[in-house]
């Protein structure tokens, strides 16, 4: 099993390095940084002097080293575009995103997991079957418009809720903002939320659904009717509990691929989160800021792979097996 | 299709062939499930349309001498306050009729997703081939390459891609180049799906006695592949291709929703989304409504006929 967690260990640490060998080689090779910094007028000695305070005039492997070195640190330079930090830019607009992606991934679930329920237990009802074929529209949905169509009702129409932006926000610490303490905020966050989760959420509600079905025919569920016990009791503490494995290993697999989508989720809302910080950076060409977003998202996918692997050890005791000694089948 | 008519042996056979196509258990199945028929039906329309969409359109959105600003705004199936004209989905804030736009920006959104599944096919096919044929070194390397790039969403990818693509082609050029980048960036990152499929059913092909014949009598690695794997391994890439397609148009939409696709002078159904969300809020939804219905129309009966073609073409479900 050591053996296992080291390999994962090391496949991960590989993955970034060649995730950062893609960021390094798309600032080193991608546009010339300094045409894009500089305006119209510029001297040569403007742009010798650019070039030295970026390390553009160092060999290439003096530079990749650099990048790393600086990388490990956060560090990832200059924006082209803003002339600051790309690592205060981040910092700064981190905790939007990671809120959005919270409170989306906890609508994901605990709505996923209630309907998922529903439509096992009453699955021959009406409204079950039209929950089931309205998922199928859902997924079938861009979430681009998902989240047109729900500013169109709710903001448009109705006037309940903001369309863009992140309301009011408060300090946390002096480094972290949040949008949890004002009526404004909260507000602010139901509509990107649900355009996030809702994907996610169509996905576990059929999962839970098909794990349901399938634990509701076993033996013991018959038992646990037949020894009397109330319809509740069967159905959440014998049933879901029995469902809730895969459930919870294709919820943190799903965690990233909502870090990735927040991008689209933000580029409709305005959500100053680091997804639009990504979108903008591509149509300026910034590059500093596309790399440092790239390795900050790779770190955030190959950890979660990483945990949500070693969780199968923790929750599934067939495969602490050693593979290399015993053959299981 | 020459004008020249058949000569009546040849349109026997033609007629025999199609016969023989109506009667086999492929177009049995599709008559029989009406849902297949229905989305066959709306993609062959769009598909029509927007292949003859500069004999269809009332007007030519891209040409400014047709375009006149007084037909600004104009709701659809009413007459313009000014000029009179009428426009079947009313027009834009620069008087370009919606309905025209539509069919010009579906050309760009079915050739996109067109080329870009065939970019992926071809790369992922041609890898999966190779990985199962040689094995060994070769094998690893692309397949780990393919489990790399499968850890990130393919729409991450494909930004990427379209922002490195970017940042290499000189800012005069990018408008021009948009759509071919477009193309590379979904069709890299739309491969792995290909190369994995093919990879395991040309593990399960290359063992089996024909191939070890082909061995036999001498024909190349290259051939062998080609000619005798590869028209044994198509069935399921035909269904991750109908698949595919739809995700490509989406994806196209998406990134050029995102202003990272299509550019204004060439919208796509994605950039008339992006444009029509800008009026929304002031009431002129017919700008916004029309194109995004097309474009799920276009996604949804796409999905809905792979759907059933997966069914259709697997031997396990009949």
């Amino acid at each position: 099993m050591l053996a296992y967690i080291i390999r994962r260990v090391a496949q991960s640490i590989l993955v970034l390095l060649v995730v950062g060998l893609v960021a390094f080689s798309m600032f080193r090779f991608v546009g010339d940084p300094v045409d894009n910094m500089l305006g119209q007028e510029r001297t040569q000695a403007d742009i010798e002097r650019l070039r030295e305070t970026l390390g553009l005039d160092q060999p290439f492997p003096v530079q990749y080293w650099r990048f790393l070195e600086q990388a490990a640190q956060g560090n990832f330079g200059l924006s082209y575009r803003q002339g600051r930090e790309v690592g205060d830019i981040l910092l700064e607009r981190l905790p939007a995103t990671l809120e959005l992606a919270f409170v989306s991934g906890i609508f994901a679930m605990v709505a996923g997991i209630g309907l998922g329920v529903f439509t096992a237990i009453r699955r021959r009802g009406v409204a079950a079957n039209a929950i089931m074929t309205l998922s199928l529209v859902g997924v079938s949905l861009p979430t681009f418009l998902i989240g047109i169509l729900l500013i169109y009702l709710f903001s448009v129409e109705l006037g309940w809720l903001p369309s863009f932006g992140r309301g009011a926000v408060t300090s946390v610490g002096g480094w972290w903002t949040t949008g949890f303490l004002t009526e404004s905020g909260l507000k602010a966050l139901i509509l990107p939320a649900i355009t996030l989760g809702l994907y996610q959420m169509t996905l576990i509600m059929r999962l839970v659904r098909t794990e349901m079905l399938e634990v509701l025919r076993q033996d013991y569920i018959r038992f646990a009717r037949a020894r009397g016990l109330r319809e509740r009791a069967i159905n959440f503490h014998h049933a879901l509990k029995n469902t809730l494995v895969p459930v919870i290993t294709i919820t943190g697999l799903q965690l990233g691929s909502i870090i990735a989508f927040a991008i689209i989720t933000e580029t409709v809302f305005q959500w100053p989160g680091v997804g639009l910080l990504f979108i903008n950076a591509i149509q300026f060409v910034d590059i500093p800021v596309m790399a440092a977003y790239l390795m900050l998202i790779s770190v955030m996918f190959v950890g979660i792979n990483l945990i949500v692997d070693l969780l199968y050890f923790a929750i599934d005791p067939r495969l602490r097996v050693d593979r290399t000694s015993g053959k299981t089948t | 299709m020459s004008d020249t008519p058949l000569s009546p042996v040849r349109e026997a056979r033609a007629m025999r062939r199609l016969k023989r196509a109506w009667d086999s258990d492929f177009a049995y199945s599709f008559r029989r499930a009406p849902v297949a028929v229905i989305s066959f039906l709306v993609v062959l329309t769009l598909v029509l349309a927007a292949v003859f969409a500069p004999l269809i359109a009332p007007h030519d959105p891209f040409d400014p001498a047709t375009l006149n600003l007084m037909n600004g705004f104009t709701p659809p199936g009413e007459a313009n306050a000014f000029t009179g004209e009428f426009f079947l989905m009313g027009t834009d804030d620069q008087g370009r009729d919606v309905f025209s736009t539509i069919l010009f920006g579906m050309r760009i959104s079915l050739f996109v997703g067109f080329a870009a599944v065939l970019l992926a096919m071809v790369i992922g096919v041609t890898l999966g081939l190779v990985a199962a044929y040689i094995g060994g070194w070769t094998e690893t390397i692309i397949m780990r390459i393919a489990d790399v790039q499968l850890t990130f969403p393919a729409i991450l990818v494909a930004m990427l891609i379209f922002g490195i693509a970017k940042g290499i082609t000189p800012p005069e050029y990018r408008d021009q180049m948009a759509i071919w980048v477009l193309i590379l960036a979904i069709g890299l990152s739309d491969w792995v799906q290909f190369a994995r499929v093919v990879r395991g059913a040309t593990l399960v092909e290359k063992n089996k006695e024909y191939v070890q014949a082909a061995r036999m009598i001498g024909r190349s690695g290259p051939g062998i592949m080609l000619r005798h794997i590869l028209p044994n391994v198509l069935n399921p890439v035909l269904v991750i291709a109908t698949i595919s397609l739809a995700l490509a148009i989406i994806a196209e939409a998406t990134l050029s929703f995102l202003g990272v696709g299509a550019p204004p002078t060439k919208p796509s159904l994605g950039t008339l989304i992006r444009i029509g969300q800008e009026f929304m809020f002031s009431g002129e939804w017919w700008i916004l409504f029309f194109p995004a219905v097309t474009l799920l129309a276009l996604a949804l009966s796409i999905n809905l006929l792979g759907d059933w073609l997966r069914d259709a073409l697997n031997p396990r479900l009949r």
